[in-house]
This record gives structure tokens, sequence and C-alpha cells, in this order.
């Protein structure tokens, strides 16, 4: 049997899913999610909140500092580059990551093309803020799909109107008709064999996380009800008072996003979380890149 | 017959829906209570092995499924539910269950471009489609273990009394034999306890 990347990439999301990402920007911080039950890691530089702070142009991260993390934990290890980066992806294949992030958190590099991903062994995972945009980044070979929900906030309201939004589209395409389906194509500008999918099986043909604003045990599982296959969580984590504990709390919530109990048990006693920016209060709309 | 899949992360509805397809009745095991309910087998999905091993002790399930599976609860592991079963995982801090004469090495193919798929031999059943995700193998194995499938000269499937184990994912295939052959060894441990 030939190998073939691209199946082999999604069942690596597969195994993922129920499961919390947590952003790292060193070893120890790798270690302190490993420890609290973190399914994988995001390696980079600054956290989205920081990143937001900071402003400026925002890279890939230094491989060395990749590196330092793959040593420090035997979890899978993701990284980001910036859209339509096609070299910074280049870089972190050959570092042998297990996943990149084509995120909206750094800076464009392209306002036009993503990367065609299926010219990469390792898999990509990428934000959506709806059907089409997921269905469109799917097509350039993304085998994971993640909302676009506005990192660095602190603030989940994007996450969940991106999830509500693909939900609801997607409940939209299965009450069309065969017939009516090359017209929906046209309009959310996504190929027909993808659409044709989502109209038998009501589901994206990849796994979907909710991502971006989540800070507490209650926005997870609130984005698990949704309908979430699990969560990334960015600055939520080493933005808050106790991280470890925060971290252990969130992905309690995740696994038992459903019983009332256990999520009042672990939101209880979490101290202080991140501070947070209301969405009307940011500047720049990460969301809005790349589309 | 009923049939338990510990569901604290990673991919264990694909479990659920090989053994719907082979009707038997399967659930979800997310927290303690759930493992008041009758069952006749337990299956440890993939997944990550440090998350689940976490989530069972804060969930205090750990000691009740050791107890279980040493007293003869018919078990099935697949890839983090073998590093979960093994007596010892070689290149890691920590052990886990440990009640499966087994050593293991987690990540033993490398990382993700390390993962595969290929056929192979599984308990005298050639061409049996085997998916290998970021898998680990098991380096050595008691005198009282029945090696299942060996690739490369190592060894991917094992099973010892009422415990078995396989670094590859059948619940990612659409071929039903692997799951057939526990439900196997689930009735015949049932014949015994009557």
């Amino acid at each position: 049997m030939k190998n073939n990347r691209y199946e082999l990439n999604k069942e690596l999301a597969q195994m993922l899913k129920g499961g919390v990402i947590m952003d790292v920007t060193n070893a120890e911080q790798a270690k302190i999610a490993e420890e609290a039950g973190a399914c994988a890691v995001m390696a980079l530089e600054r956290i989205p909140a920081d990143i937001r702070a900071a402003g400026g142009v925002s890279r890939m991260s230094d491989p060395k500092l990749i590196k330092e993390i793959q040593a420090a934990v035997s979890i899978p290890v993701m990284a980001k580059v910036r859209i339509g980066h096609f070299v910074e992806a280049q870089i972190l294949e050959a570092l042998e990551i297990d996943y990149i992030d084509e995120s909206e958190v750094l800076s464009p590099a392209d306002d036009i093309y993503h990367i065609n991903k299926e010219k990469f062994q390792v898999p990509f995972v990428c934000g959506a803020k709806n059907l089409g945009e997921a269905l469109r980044r799917i097509s350039e070979g993304a085998s994971m799909i993640r909302t676009k929900g506005e990192p660095g906030t602190g603030d989940v309201i994007q996450a969940v109107v991106h999830m509500r939004l693909i939900q609801g589209e997607m409940r939209n395409v299965m009450s069309l008709r065969e017939d009516e389906l090359f017209q929906k194509a046209k309009e959310l500008e996504v190929p027909m064999d993808l659409l044709r999918f989502v109209h038998k099986n009501g589901r994206l043909p990849v796994v979907n996380f909710a991502a971006g604003g989540i800070a507490t045990p209650a926005d997870a599982a609130l984005m698990m009800q949704l309908g979430a296959e699990g969560v990334f969580v960015g600055s939520g984590i080493f933005k808050s008072g106790n991280p470890a504990h925060r971290a252990q709390a969130i992905v309690k919530a995740v696994t038992n996003f459903n019983d009332s109990k256990i999520l009042a048990e672990v939101s209880e006693n979490l101290g202080k979380a991140m501070v947070g920016i209301n969405e009307g209060e940011i500047k720049i709309l990460m969301r809005e890149r790349g589309i | 017959m009923q049939i338990g899949v510990l569901a604290l992360q990673g991919a264990f509805y694909e479990h659920i829906k090989m053994l719907k397809a082979l009707n038997v009745e399967a659930f979800e095991i997310r927290q303690k209570k759930d493992l008041d309910k009758p069952m006749d087998g337990i299956i440890l999905p993939g997944g990550e092995s440090t998350t689940m091993y976490k989530l069972l002790t804060d969930l205090d399930m750990f000691e009740v499924i050791k107890k279980e599976i040493q007293a003869g609860l018919p078990v099935f592991g697949t890839c983090a539910g073998l590093l979960l079963l093994a007596k010892k995982v070689n290149n890691h801090t920590s052990s886990y269950i440990q009640t499966m004469d087994i050593v293991a090495k987690k990540n033993a193919y490398g990382r993700q471009l390390g993962s595969f798929n290929t056929t192979g031999n599984f308990a005298g059943i050639d061409n049996m489609p085997f998916v290998f995700i970021r898998a680990p193998f098991i380096e050595s194995v008691g005198k009282n273990v029945e090696v299942l499938s060996v690739i490369d000269n190592m060894i991917v499937a094992a099973k010892e009394d009422n415990q078995l184990a396989t670094a590859f994912h059948p619940e990612l295939t659409d071929d039903l034999r692997i799951h057939k052959y526990f439900i196997e060894m689930v009735r015949q441990y049932n014949k015994k306890a009557i």
C-alpha cells in the first residue's frame, strides 16, 4: 500500500480530537503544557496578546526555539507561518514539524495566494471564519481547520460567530437539492467535490477545532457544545495568573464539556484570567487576513 | 455485550463506529461514574497518552480501570492505548497502567513525517491494512505474551491473556477483522466467567 500523506495528515488531526492545543514560547512552558494534559503545543516566539501589543511585522519563530521545544516534549509540536509564505513552511518542514499553522496571527506575506499545501509532506491547519474559507483552505491541502476568533483578545465572541456560521452554512448546504449545489459552489467559491461531501455528510472532510479568544474552561466548553472537535488556547493560559492550574482546568472542561458539575468544579479558584480586550477596542482585525 | 470506550481524548468515536458496524453496543467513558455501567470489555483508543493519563488520574479513574484489567476485564489498546498498558515505556519518563508485560517505545518511528501505512500479517491473517500515526512499537515482550504482528522486525501487535494491544490504528480503516478478534476475546472471557 502506498503512503497517502494527506490521509495520514488528516488522521493525525483525528488523534488530536477532544484535546487542547496550547501556545508556548519556550521549552519550560511546553513542559508545563504537556504535564497539564495538552494534546499538542504551538511553538511561537510571542503569544498573540504580545504580538498585538508590540505591533510591527510578526514572522515565523526562530528554528532554534522550535527545536528546543521539540526536544522538551513527546507530544506533537506545531508552529506558525505567515499566510502565503511557502518558504517559511519549507523551513518548518525541514525541522520535521508535526503541523504547520498558516496563520493570520502573523503578518500575511501574500494578500492573494495561500500556500499550495499539497506540495508539502507535513500537515497544515488553517483558520476559517465561514464555510467558503474552510473549503478553500481544504482544497489547497489543509488537513485540519480551526475558527479564526480574534487572537490575543481573550474575547471569545468571534470564535463563537465563526463556529455558528460554519455549522449553519453546512446545515443550509445539506438542505439543498442536488441541482442547487452548482450555484452554491459558485457563491461560496469552492470546489464542487468538497461541497458534495458537506451535502452528503453534514460536516467538513477534516477535523474542525475552535481557536481565538478562548480564556476560561467555560469558553472551551462553550466551543465544544457548539460543535468544535477540540480547542486551541493561545494567550489565555500563559497570560493568566496560574498557567498550570488553568491549563489543567481547560483540559478537563474539554473532555467533560457537557457536564455542568465538572465544569463548575474546574472553574473554581483559577486565579486571574488574562485581562483581555473587547473586540470593539482593538485596531487590527486578524480575521480579515487571508480569505 | 457492552463495550466501554475510553473517551477522554483522541480517536474514540472511530472505535465506537467499528463496534456499531459489528452490532456491538458501545458507550463512552468520560468520567468515573461511567465506569459503574456494566461492561464486558474496554477499549483504550489512540490520542495522546500523556493527556489520557493525566485525565485518568485527575478524574480518579486510574485505579478502578487498572483493577478491572488485573481482574480479567478484556482490554484493547491502540497506539496511545498500547502505551497506557505497557509495563514500561523505554524512552519516556512515565509508565502508566503497566498491566501488560511488554516494553514499548513512544514515537518509535519519529515525528509525523515518519507516519505511514502498510499491510501486514495479524495473528495469521495476511494483507491487513495497518495505519501508523506517530506510532510506538514493542521492543520486547514477556514470556506469556503472544506476538501477533511484526513489521520490519518490530513487534506492532501482541496479546497477553485478556489484553490486546496494537501500535497501529485498525479503527482508521474499514477492515473490521481486528475488532472482531477482540470481540471474540470478550466472548471467550464471558464464557469462562460463567
